[in-house]
């Protein structure tokens, strides 16, 4: 084992020695564990573990190309759809292995929803577009209450109620982002991953959607890939800190280097890559 | 589509595995992969078409007296089969159609990529694709009933009823759109910054057309070319309709030829008897003419991809 | 593209020596496109002129005859091209989108089998229509035994513009953005609920024009139809898949190879009939590209 791998690990103990600020404490959904994430040959990931607490907010920071969004993409299996993609290593989703043999990744992505970094609303009204989840799924209950439903949750419903046979591409764009998470918490996942979801909007959408993930974070856990710092420590429990290595052939990898609760990591992170960064003298 | 079991959809944690099995899925995705190969099945279809009459055809005529022979006249008696002047008012009716629709496409590529103001090229490319668009009998009417009558008032010397010389002008103006569009293509793919180069050392519109963008264009150009002359050699009504039912083994435009295309499209709307030679005679003259234009196809198809791999 | 457009006092700063010669090579190429232009003005108006006494009822309303171009009509002609364009569309679109959707949702590129598809269709896309023909003939007349039908025609035809709509259907799929297909994906639809319920409905205006311009083409085709009986003289209406037939492009090329003066006449009188669909049809492929024109 590696030197850096050997103080991912003593943080995760102390983490999970310490308090975190959730009600329980960390009680796992995903526990990473020698993931590697390879492109064909080239390996994009080198060597993750991590655990993702349960109704906690954790997020994924570092500079572009570490790797960030590939492990969270690994989460409900995205990376499947892209043509040589290839995991190793292990992900388990609170006890079952998530690359098992027996899963099915369609069944992975009800659990686990996911919110892009561009809303990318369907080209359909509000309504068809919180419905569409359920309808493919075949979730039973009344369609009008679970849009209802989602669209309160996603703190949209006032804004939209009297406009819902309206085209989703109408909205904002802020709109359009919390009517994409309004969509994913309609087929009632456990998990609900961001890819970057604040990058596109300007800041008061983004502080609204934060406010949100806030809300959300009490029944669901929310994993954030996010490259604004700031973002990370207001709304995170936890954060995961990963950057690019550059190994022996030339080649970049990228990697975990620190994981700890939010409130350590911005004030007092053991390793010096993360102060670097996190002071902005990353290079 | 048959959907899923929504037990899970309050969150309790149950296995991942599929709750209900998918075979539709898998069955779409056979019957979709089916439909592609139905384009396969058409190419195989061609080529068996092709060859067992081809095959028994020359079972019966020597590939040289096919080949070297100048007179054709499987229909007459006795029955000679040099498949040269069919051949011959091919290419000379594919070549009159390539030397008008090669400087006149080519030329209305150039204004429309390099001097054309958007409003004027909005307008124009789609007013040319209507040619593209106008149904071949309608061109074999044209030349036969317009444009003859025309050429015979006009030129000095003798053009009878049926000639080369209008079906392939005619030909040309029909496949000016591949020449203009598939250029054009090619020219709009070349970098500005090569023609702000030009522009920067103080050339003029015309030169940095000419040797700046034309250069630059230059694969993506032959392979229009030669599309279009694929697509000339390769049209059947405005040849048979314009150019005549008779073979002749000669130079002269003014005269009537028949061209491959045409002398199928003859003998293949009598009522010939299968198995004869003179059924084979279809298919023999068919599997050249199928050769020949996928040999252009292929090298056009290779030049297209090359202009691609530079610019895009 | 946008490209450079010299501003004005950048040529007024030009050498002395090149207006003239900038001039000239200007006007030879307007003119390039002007003849092209001219040739299809003359081609319309000389079919409008020559056709336009003889453009009435009769035309629709009789059968052909040979002897008197006075009486004769191209009825059976019009219904058999509706009847076989009808089936030929019921032949390929299904098809064609169906090919299209597997080439850019399932097929996967690294596989030889799925390249063999996609070149194949390129060069199917340009082998002569008359060599079409030969295929009907040889194949689907003959070892099919369908013989001189409607159906045998559908099908010849339908294979012929089978690549155009592969081909126009696979570019509307591919512009519909991949991060629709993502967001259905993770929802939990599959891939085929993914297809059916996003990607289609979003690419049927581009499908549906491509459509329309590929069966625009096999209206006007007439060289495979040489060859599989529609030269026939037929004085009645199909009346099912193997009847008989003629289509509007065959009996105008028939009336086109009398001799006798009325029926040149006839033969104009049909032809601006063709085009009038064809303008029709193409009209709506264009109004419908523009009414639903991508809307991201």
């Amino acid at each position: 084992m590696s030197e850096t791998e050997t103080t991912i690990m003593k943080n995760i103990q102390v983490s999970a020695n310490g308090a975190p600020r959730t009600i329980e404490s960390l009680d796992p959904v995903f526990t990473v564990s020698g993931l590697s994430v390879f492109y064909g040959a080239y390996e994009a990931v080198r060597g993750v573990d991590l655990t993702i607490g349960n109704r906690e907010i954790t997020a994924m920071i570092g500079p572009s190309g570490c790797g960030k969004s590939t492990v969270l993409r690994c989460f409900n299996r995205m990376n499947d759809l892209i043509p040589g993609a290839r995991a190793v290593g292990q992900i388990l989703y609170h006890d079952e292995d998530l690359y098992g043999d027996h899963v099915d990744p369609i069944e992975v992505r009800r659990r686990i929803g996911m919110v892009f970094q561009k809303p990318n609303p369907f080209p359909k009204s509000i309504y068809d577009n919180i419905a569409y989840g359920p309808r493919v799924n075949g979730m039973k209950g009344k369609v009008d209450d679970l849009v209802e439903e989602a669209l309160t949750r996603a703190a949209l419903w006032d804004e939209v109620k009297d406009k819902l046979k309206q085209n989703a591409l109408s909205l904002s764009g802020g709109q359009q982002q919390r009517l994409c998470i309004a969509r994913a918490i309609a087929v009632k996942p456990e998990v609900i991953l961001m890819d970057e979801p604040c990058s596109a909007l300007d800041p008061i959408a983004t502080t609204k959607i934060e406010d949100l993930m806030q809300e959300l974070a009490r029944d669901y856990t929310i994993v954030i890939v996010t490259h604004n710092m700031q973002q990370a420590a207001r709304v995170s429990h936890r954060t995961a800190f990963f950057t690019a290595e550059v190994d022996e052939k030339g080649e970049r990898h990228g990697r975990l280097v620190e994981y700890d609760e939010t409130s350590r990591i911005f004030t007092n992170p053991s390793d010096k890559r993360t102060e670097d960064y996190i002071t902005g003298r990353f290079g | 589509m048959a959907m899923r079991d929504s037990a899970t959809a309050s969150g309790t944690p149950s296995s991942l595995a599929r709750s209900r099995p998918r075979h539709g899925e898998a069955i779409i995705k056979a019957v979709l992969l089916l439909a592609a190969l139905v384009s396969v099945a058409t190419t195989i279809g061609i080529v068996v078409s092709l060859v067992e009459p081809t095959i028994g055809f020359f079972a019966q005529i020597s590939v040289v007296e096919f080949f070297t022979s100048t007179e054709w006249g499987p229909l007459f008696e006795p029955p000679s089969y040099g498949v040269l002047p069919l051949v011959s008012a091919t290419l000379i009716t594919t070549g009159i159609a390539v030397l008008v629709a090669v400087p006149l496409g080519l030329a209305a590529a150039v204004y429309l990529s390099e001097y054309a103001d958007p409003r004027v090229r909005k307008f124009c490319k789609p007013a040319l694709e209507v040619l593209a668009g106008i149904p071949t009998v309608v061109f074999g009417f044209f030349a036969l009933s317009f444009v003859t009558p025309l050429l015979r008032g006009i030129l000095p010397f003798e053009i009878e009823i049926f000639n080369a010389l209008s079906a392939g002008l005619v030909v040309g103006f029909m496949i000016i759109p591949i020449v203009a569009s598939l250029s054009e293509d090619a020219m709009s793919a070349v970098p500005a910054g090569l023609r702000e180069g030009s522009y920067a050392l103080g050339a003029s519109k015309m030169v940095t057309s000419l040797r700046v963008v034309l250069p630059a264009a230059f694969s993506g150009i032959v392979a229009a070319v030669i599309l279009a002359i694929s697509r000339g050699a390769g049209e059947t009504m405005i040849v048979y309709m314009a150019g005549g039912g008779q073979p002749n083994f000669t130079l002269d435009i003014g005269k009537a030829m028949q061209t491959m295309a045409a002398f199928i499209a003859q003998a293949g709307s009598g009522d010939v008897p299968v198995g004869t030679v003179d059924y084979n005679t279809i298919f023999a003259v068919g599997s050249l003419l199928f050769v020949m234009t996928l040999v252009m196809n292929f090298v056009s198809a290779r030049l297209v991809r090359k202009f691609r791999e530079v610019y895009e | 593209m946008a490209v450079l457009s010299t501003p004005r006092s950048a040529v007024q700063l030009a050498g002395k020596g090149q207006p003239l010669r900038e001039h000239v090579f200007r006007i030879a190429l307007i003119s390039s496109l002007a003849i092209a232009f001219v040739f299809l003005a003359a081609l319309l108006t000389y079919v409008l002129v020559e056709g336009w006494p003889r453009l009435d009822s009769r035309l629709w309303e009789n059968m052909p005859s040979i002897r008197n171009p006075e009486i004769a009509g191209a009825q059976s002609a019009i219904t058999g091209t509706l009847w076989v364009i009808s089936l030929t569309a019921v032949l390929t679109l299904p098809t064609g989108v169906a090919a299209a959707i597997y080439l850019e949702e399932y097929a996967d590129k690294t596989r030889w089998w799925n390249r063999v598809i996609e070149v194949n269709i390129q060069n199917l896309a340009s082998v002569p229509s008359i060599v079409y023909g030969i295929l009907g003939l040889g194949i689907i007349a003959r070892s099919f035994g369908l013989g001189f039908s409607v159906i045998t025609a559908a099908i010849t035809l339908g294979l012929l513009v089978l690549p155009v709509v592969i081909i126009a259907s696979r570019e509307s799929i591919r512009a519909v953005p991949p991060s629709i297909r993502e967001g259905s994906l993770a929802l939990g639809a599959t891939q085929w609920q993914t297809i059916s319920r996003q990607v289609l409905p979003a690419a049927i205006p581009g499908i549906a024009t491509g459509s329309i311009l590929a069966l625009s083409r096999a209206i006007g085709e007439a060289a495979p139809l040489l060859m599989l009986g529609a030269v026939s003289f037929i004085r009645f209406n199909p009346d099912g898949v193997m009847a008989s037939y003629t289509v509007l492009p065959i009996q105008i090329f028939n009336w086109i190879s009398q001799s006798r003066e009325g029926f040149h006449y006839l033969a104009a009188a049909a032809i601006v009939v063709l085009l009038a669909i064809l303008l029709l049809m193409n009209s709506a492929a264009i109004w419908l590209r523009n009414r639903y024109q991508k809307r991201w």
